[in-house]
């Protein structure tokens, strides 16, 4: 349902993305991984329009991405992204950050957006902080909440941005383990993340990028546990043996 | 101290048809500044070229030029070219315009503070810029935006006096007015300042009040 041909994309003079070809499918979940700065949050912003690429195509559903068209918002109604500071309106309650995206963007009934609010947010283990503001929450509180927010527009995917890297090591689990609930329940979903363990159990599939090209992919137990490439065994390497 | 309280019972009743024009020309250049300040602003922050580049070009012309100046070309040159003014008129469009660019850097200043990450979150749900705007950026800029905004309230009430210079006759002018035509200089001039104080005074307790309340967050 997501299928990258040939992307490119420079800031300025740097060369993040030198040509990524890959796809997704329904129902799929593909980890991205990667040493810093190799282009993996890149490729999410790109494939929901947070950033423009200059060269190739990027498809959702078959439709082409392009954030300076009026059809930038359907795509975006049907990729959501939960980003790696959880990027929640601190004005608003947990309820009414989950609500805002149903009632001011996809015009919902509120009665209907309100029930399917409270209902996410028990999902996702916060039924009772639902009147709560973003700044009275945890960090793994917070990115559940995003979470929720991700899933009450009804995604066909959902784009993880490091969900857990900004988190107290205390709290990743919560995180992953809502992600990975939503894994079990069919969700297609695209996670750049660090924790090759929630990779290793998780993912269909992994790609392993560097220095903007994808280097490396496959089924989540063969890149994780025999990596081919020399780049990808001393990234794995360094990762799962820091010492 | 006897002649003073005197000549206060005496002059208190023309000094307050001044305070009611000072305070019709501060509401409403405060109301014109505010209005297109917010315009200016939204303007420099639209990220499209041409409409951030005569914003901030704007901004500087109208910093530029000195207040006076800018009421007298309202005011004096304006009839020449077929557009005609009452001094009142003349005297809230100059200041509503004069203020418009602090305004305008003021508003900047608050929506450029709010995080990135939210402007970024809001389009990932499919909003749109003015939905943003609307929804994300300026309810939370709006709270960065109180204190400096009451300072520009007071600054505003006491250079509503500049219109004095285009025969409004608000509180300075009518001050003058009595003291020319009495010599009581000492008991007018205490007099009007005291009258801008006591108009100052609430306002300034409004900013300490959007202070505190910022602290509080």
């Amino acid at each position: 349902m997501i299928e990258l041909t040939n992307v490119h994309k420079s800031f300025g003079k740097v060369e993040v993305l030198k040509g990524i070809t890959a796809s997704v499918e329904k129902g799929e979940v593909v980890c991205v991984i990667g040493p810093s700065g190799s282009g993996k949050s890149t490729i999410l912003r790109c494939i929901n329009g947070l950033e423009s690429y200059d060269r190739g195509d990027i498809l959702v559903e078959g439709a082409r991405v392009d954030r300076s068209a009026p059809s930038i918002v359907a795509i975006r109604t049907q990729v959501s992204m939960v980003f790696q500071r959880f990027n929640l309106f601190p004005h608003r309650t947990a309820l009414e950050n989950v609500v805002e995206g149903p009632l001011y963007v996809k015009k919902e009934p509120r009665a209907e957006a309100l029930e399917r609010g409270r209902a996410l947010l028990a999902q996702v283990g916060l039924a009772e902080k639902s009147d709560s503001y973003p700044p009275q929450l945890s960090g793994g509180q917070q990115q559940r909440v995003a979470i929720a927010r991700a899933l009450a527009m009804q995604p066909k995917a959902i784009l993880f941005d490091e969900p857990t890297s900004a988190l107290d090591p205390e709290l990743v689990g919560d995180v992953l383990s809502v992600m990975r609930k939503l894994a079990d329940d069919g969700m297609t979903m695209v996670v750049v993340t660090h924790e090759m363990g929630f990779a290793g159990d998780v993912a269909d599939r992994v790609l392993f990028i560097d220095g903007g090209v994808i280097v490396e992919q496959g089924p989540a137990k063969s890149v994780l546990n025999q990596p081919q490439h020399a780049r990808t065994q001393d990234f794995l390497r360094r990762v799962l043996h820091p010492l | 101290m006897q002649a003073f309280w005197r000549d206060a019972t005496e002059f208190l009743p023309i000094l307050m048809s001044g305070v009611a024009l000072t305070v019709i020309v501060t509401i409403g250049s405060l109301l014109l500044s505010t209005a297109l300040g917010l315009v200016w602003a939204l303007m420099r922050v639209s990220g499209i070229g041409v409409f951030s580049g005569f914003s901030a070009g704007l901004i500087n012309v109208i910093r530029g030029i000195p207040i006076i100046v800018l009421l007298f070309y309202l005011y004096f040159v304006m009839p020449e070219l077929g557009l005609t003014l009452t001094a009142l008129q003349a005297a809230i469009l100059g200041l509503g315009i004069a203020y418009s660019a602090y305004q305008a850097e003021n508003f900047r200043a608050g929506i450029e503070a709010i995080d990135k990450g939210q402007i970024e979150a809001a389009q990932a749900i499919g909003m749109g810029w003015w939905q943003t705007m609307r929804r994300v950026v300026l309810p939370q800029a709006v709270k960065i935006v109180l204190p400096p905004y009451g300072n520009i309230m007071i600054m505003m009430l006491k250079d509503s006096s500049q219109a004095s210079t285009i025969t409004v006759a608000e509180l300075a002018l009518q001050g003058k007015l009595i003291a020319s035509s009495t010599f009581k200089n000492t008991s007018v001039f205490t007099l009007v300042a005291l009258m801008y104080l006591t108009m100052s005074i609430p306002l300034i307790l409004l900013v300490r009040h959007f202070e505190k309340r910022g602290d509080q967050k």
